[in-house]
């Protein structure tokens, strides 16, 4: 990453914060079919935006109205949005660590940090730009995904199935666009491959949430590898 | 138990799992090893995230549909470097074309 200065399209202040802004508004089109998804699930509007709002986790909130729409206990739900929810934790160590925030902004940082805003805010080159990314991500999609949410529960299944519009690609996309530009290293593409790998062998025979998580062992592996080509960690 | 509960105890938790990465001492990650794990631990977790999105069902089978080839677009458009909305907006139009045609 360190020669993406000298590239012509080296990221801005400005470029970055359009581009939080558009992940914001992608995901934001997610947010009206969990809304409708929500209130088909049994919750109501405000419940439904109350999930947007407070607990603030794309893969979680899909994971809880789905368990308590196929009529399981609220246990159950808790649980398997818990499971989901820990990758944040993951991405909280490294965010913490280039935002360096302190008293009630790391309160706000740590509840914005969520899938779209941490592979904005770690792709970037310099940690100014990886401020901008996160602030910008996380706060448009906050606000986006809380307002879209509360007009898909509104709307209800007018819109209709968010598939016919493809929506559910548009997610996988988002992130491997967002993920794209960190790819400079050939061990940071094995890392890539080999996480979705894992992820794919261990689906079928563990609970949502799981996959991810053990997925984790490629950044394991591959940052306690040797790299001659590694000389300091500002190189990956 | 009480919608409005399960609502909240899952948002209390959600944000105790998040602030938890806020309040870990850096000391304890300061390492080199550490330190570079840290660094791979997005990209992985990313990955993985975009192949269970993409390539499973709810259960959790692996399975290739509208989703897929809205993936593979998605690459194909990052590789002629196209920008972040093309990606998206071609990867949601590629899904939803094919299942126009009761593809996938």
């Amino acid at each position: 990453m360190s020669d993406a200065a000298t590239t012509p399209d080296a990221p801005t202040a400005k470029s970055v914060a359009r581009k939080g802004f558009w992940v914001g508004v992608a995901t934001g089109a997610y947010g009206i079919s969990y809304g409708a998804l929500a209130v088909t699930a049994g919750l109501n509007v405000w419940q439904a935006v109350a999930l947007s709002l407070l607990l603030f986790s794309g893969g979680s909130q899909f994971a809880l109205i789905g368990v308590i729409g196929a009529g399981g206990s609220g246990a159950s739900a808790i649980g398997t949005s818990a499971l989901l929810g820990l990758r944040n934790g993951f991405y909280g160590l490294q965010v913490s660590r280039l935002l360096q925030e302190t008293g009630w902004r790391k309160v706000v940082a740590a509840q914005l940090t969520i899938d779209e805003s941490t592979a904005v805010s770690v792709t970037q080159p310099d940690r100014a730009l990886a401020r901008t990314g996160f602030w910008w991500t996380g706060l448009s999609v906050y606000v986006l995904w809380g307002a879209m949410s509360a007009v898909g529960a509104i709307l209800g299944n007018a819109i209709g199935d968010p598939k016919t519009f493809g929506l559910d690609a548009a997610a996988p996309a988002a992130f491997c666009a967002l993920v794209w530009p960190r790819l400079t290293t050939t061990r940071a593409r094995v890392v890539a491959i080999a996480a979705g790998v894992i992820a794919l062998l261990v689906a079928p025979h563990a609970a949502s949430g799981i996959p991810v998580l053990v997925a984790a062992l490629a950044a394991v592996v591959a940052g306690l590898l040797p790299d001659r080509t590694i000389a300091s960690a500002e190189d990956i | 138990m009480d919608l409005w509960l399960t609502v909240l105890i899952a948002s209390a938790i959600s944000f105790a799992t998040k602030f938890l990465g806020y309040v870990v001492p850096q000391s304890a990650l300061d390492h080199p090893l550490t330190d570079r794990v840290m660094r791979y631990l997005p990209v992985a977790l990313l990955s993985a995230l975009i192949a269970v999105q993409a390539l499973t069902t709810g259960s959790g089978d692996v399975t290739i549909d509208a989703r897929a080839a809205g993936l593979g677009v998605a690459i194909c458009c990052l590789f002629a470097r196209a920008p972040f909305l093309v990606v998206v907006i071609a990867a949601a139009a590629t899904a939803a074309v094919l299942r126009a045609f009761g593809v996938g």
